[in-house]
């Protein structure tokens, strides 16, 4: 049941984008062709997974523990670490890629950046924080959390690429459309609520 | 009871885990980045610098630092760049220490002068306003299969916004035409032409069918009369009913040239003429 949860639960139930609201500057930025949202979607994939597990092992080690009989509790600097942190990770990552594999480094590099201070990553750290999940338990809500934000992302770049095609009055053309259907979207993964 | 509960300890803590934190980051950071350190041309940072940085595709690499780097590699000259001036050019191959290449500026022109009023359609069509939308329905409302569909998806496309749509019909405004080609490869009739920018003089008609076939469906059409190529073959070619203005020739014609043949229904004319008259609605001989 937990599993169930941490997995759909986190993809669909609680989608990032459609019904905790996080991220909405990439939902609406890169999801104007289907083939940026597929390298964006992979990006945060793959930055949430490790971000999640890093904060988490940061949260559970760091930020609470003993040292000569007294109990520090330093859980009011969670944001602040946590930005640190995944700023430094995702800068890790792009010197990593680009030196060890130039080709998924030309295929995620420019949305890389973009992530760093992303409020979808921060949220899945903060939320894992608050219900205190273990190092494991996080990386799997993160990547899950990732493969929501990205199901969302090409489900609304597909919308939009047929969304070229019509004709809607002048004042709703581009971005006010956009957030409609955005809104439209959002209203149906609402079905998914309490599924667990 | 104290207003302010600070335990000194915790303070000295917090102020302690950030600072260690950020110094460990940076550490890493910095470790890491010499170890994986990429050697990158800083040549291609330098002549992308010197690039206009349209992203415009008109050198046939996906932008300018994808041509920076063909041209840092010796594939491509700077000249080959649509948007670069002479000065910018110069100077990226000055950098680099090569020869500038060729630079032949280019300019777009939509080879159709039938507006809504001067030429005939099929149909009404009311469907969604692309040229490529309208081209699937019977191959556009146009009775000319070869003209200006005139629905802008060349001018949608422009990166420099240099194609106004006036009475129906795409018009270049070669002040701001840079002649990339983007224009060029969306548009669904193939009606605009690249060409040297050095001919401020051309022939809007791209129909190859019979004269007297045009003339019953465009009232501006060229009619294949061969009066232009009578006057100079030198400036002027004809091809199956359709003047052309021969663009690799040494010389090209100039506005006392178009005076000077008269054509019959103005279909040859100059850049300026041309804009006027579709202002206007059209020529109509």
């Amino acid at each position: 049941m937990k599993y169930l949860e941490l997995t759909v639960g986190a993809a669909l139930v609680y989608n990032f984008v459609l019904s905790r609201f996080l991220g909405i500057c990439p939902f609406l930025g890169v999801s104007k062709r289907l083939d940026t949202a597929l390298g964006m979607s992979g990006a945060v994939i793959f930055v949430m997974t490790l971000a999640s597990g890093a904060t988490a092992l940061v949260y559970r080690y760091l930020l609470r523990f003993t040292a000569g009989g007294a109990i520090y509790d330093l859980g009011f600097l969670q944001i602040l670490l946590f930005i640190l942190i995944i700023a430094a990770l995702v800068q890790l990552i792009e010197i990593v890629l680009q030196k060890s594999s130039p080709k998924l480094y030309q295929a995620l590099g420019i949305y890389l950046p973009l992530i760093t201070t992303n409020c979808a990553v921060l949220g899945a750290a903060t939320i894992n924080a608050q219900s205190g999940r273990s190092v494991l338990d996080a990386t799997i809500f993160g990547c899950f959390s990732g493969v929501g934000f990205a199901l969302a992302l090409l489900l609304f770049a597909s919308l939009r690429e047929k969304l070229e095609l019509a004709s809607p009055p002048k004042a709703m053309e581009g971005t006010p459309i956009a957030l409609v259907t955005a809104g439209i979207l959002a209203m149906a993964f609402s079905g998914f609520a309490g599924l667990c | 009871m104290m207003l302010c509960a600070v335990d000194p300890g915790q303070v000295l803590m917090a102020v302690a885990l950030m600072t260690g934190a950020g110094l460990l980051l940076g550490a890493v950071i910095g470790l890491v980045a010499r170890l994986f350190r990429v050697e990158g041309d800083s040549r291609v940072d330098l002549v992308t610098e010197l690039l206009p940085g349209a992203n415009c595709g008109g050198c046939g690499k996906a932008g300018c630092r994808d041509f920076a780097k063909s041209v840092v590699a010796g594939e491509n000259p700077p000249g080959k760049c649509p948007v670069s001036t002479r000065e910018q050019a110069s100077a990226i191959a000055l950098a680099l220490g090569v020869e500038v290449g060729e630079v032949v500026p280019k300019k777009a022109v939509v080879r159709c002068s039938g507006t809504l009023f001067t030429s005939d359609r099929v149909a009404y069509y009311s469907g969604i306003l692309k040229c490529s939308s309208a081209m699937l329905v019977g191959g556009g409302p146009k009775v000319c299969r070869y003209g200006c569909l005139g629905m802008g998806d060349c001018a949608r496309k422009c990166p420099f916004g240099a194609i106004e749509i006036v009475n129906n019909l795409a018009v270049v405004h070669e002040e701001l035409c840079v002649g990339c080609g983007s224009c060029a490869a969306v548009c669904p009739r193939g009606v605009i032409a690249i060409v040297p920018a050095a001919s401020a003089v051309h022939v809007y008609c791209n129909s190859p069918e019979k004269g007297a076939e045009k003339r019953k469906v465009c009232r501006s059409a060229c009619l294949g009369c061969g009066k232009c190529v009578r006057k100079d073959p030198e400036k002027f070619e004809l091809t199956a009913s359709l003047a052309r203005v021969k663009y690799s020739a040494p010389e090209v014609p100039d506005a006392a040239e178009v005076e000077a043949v008269g054509c019959p229904t103005g279909a040859l004319t100059t850049i300026g003429a041309h804009y006027q008259a579709i202002r206007k609605g059209g020529t109509e001989k």
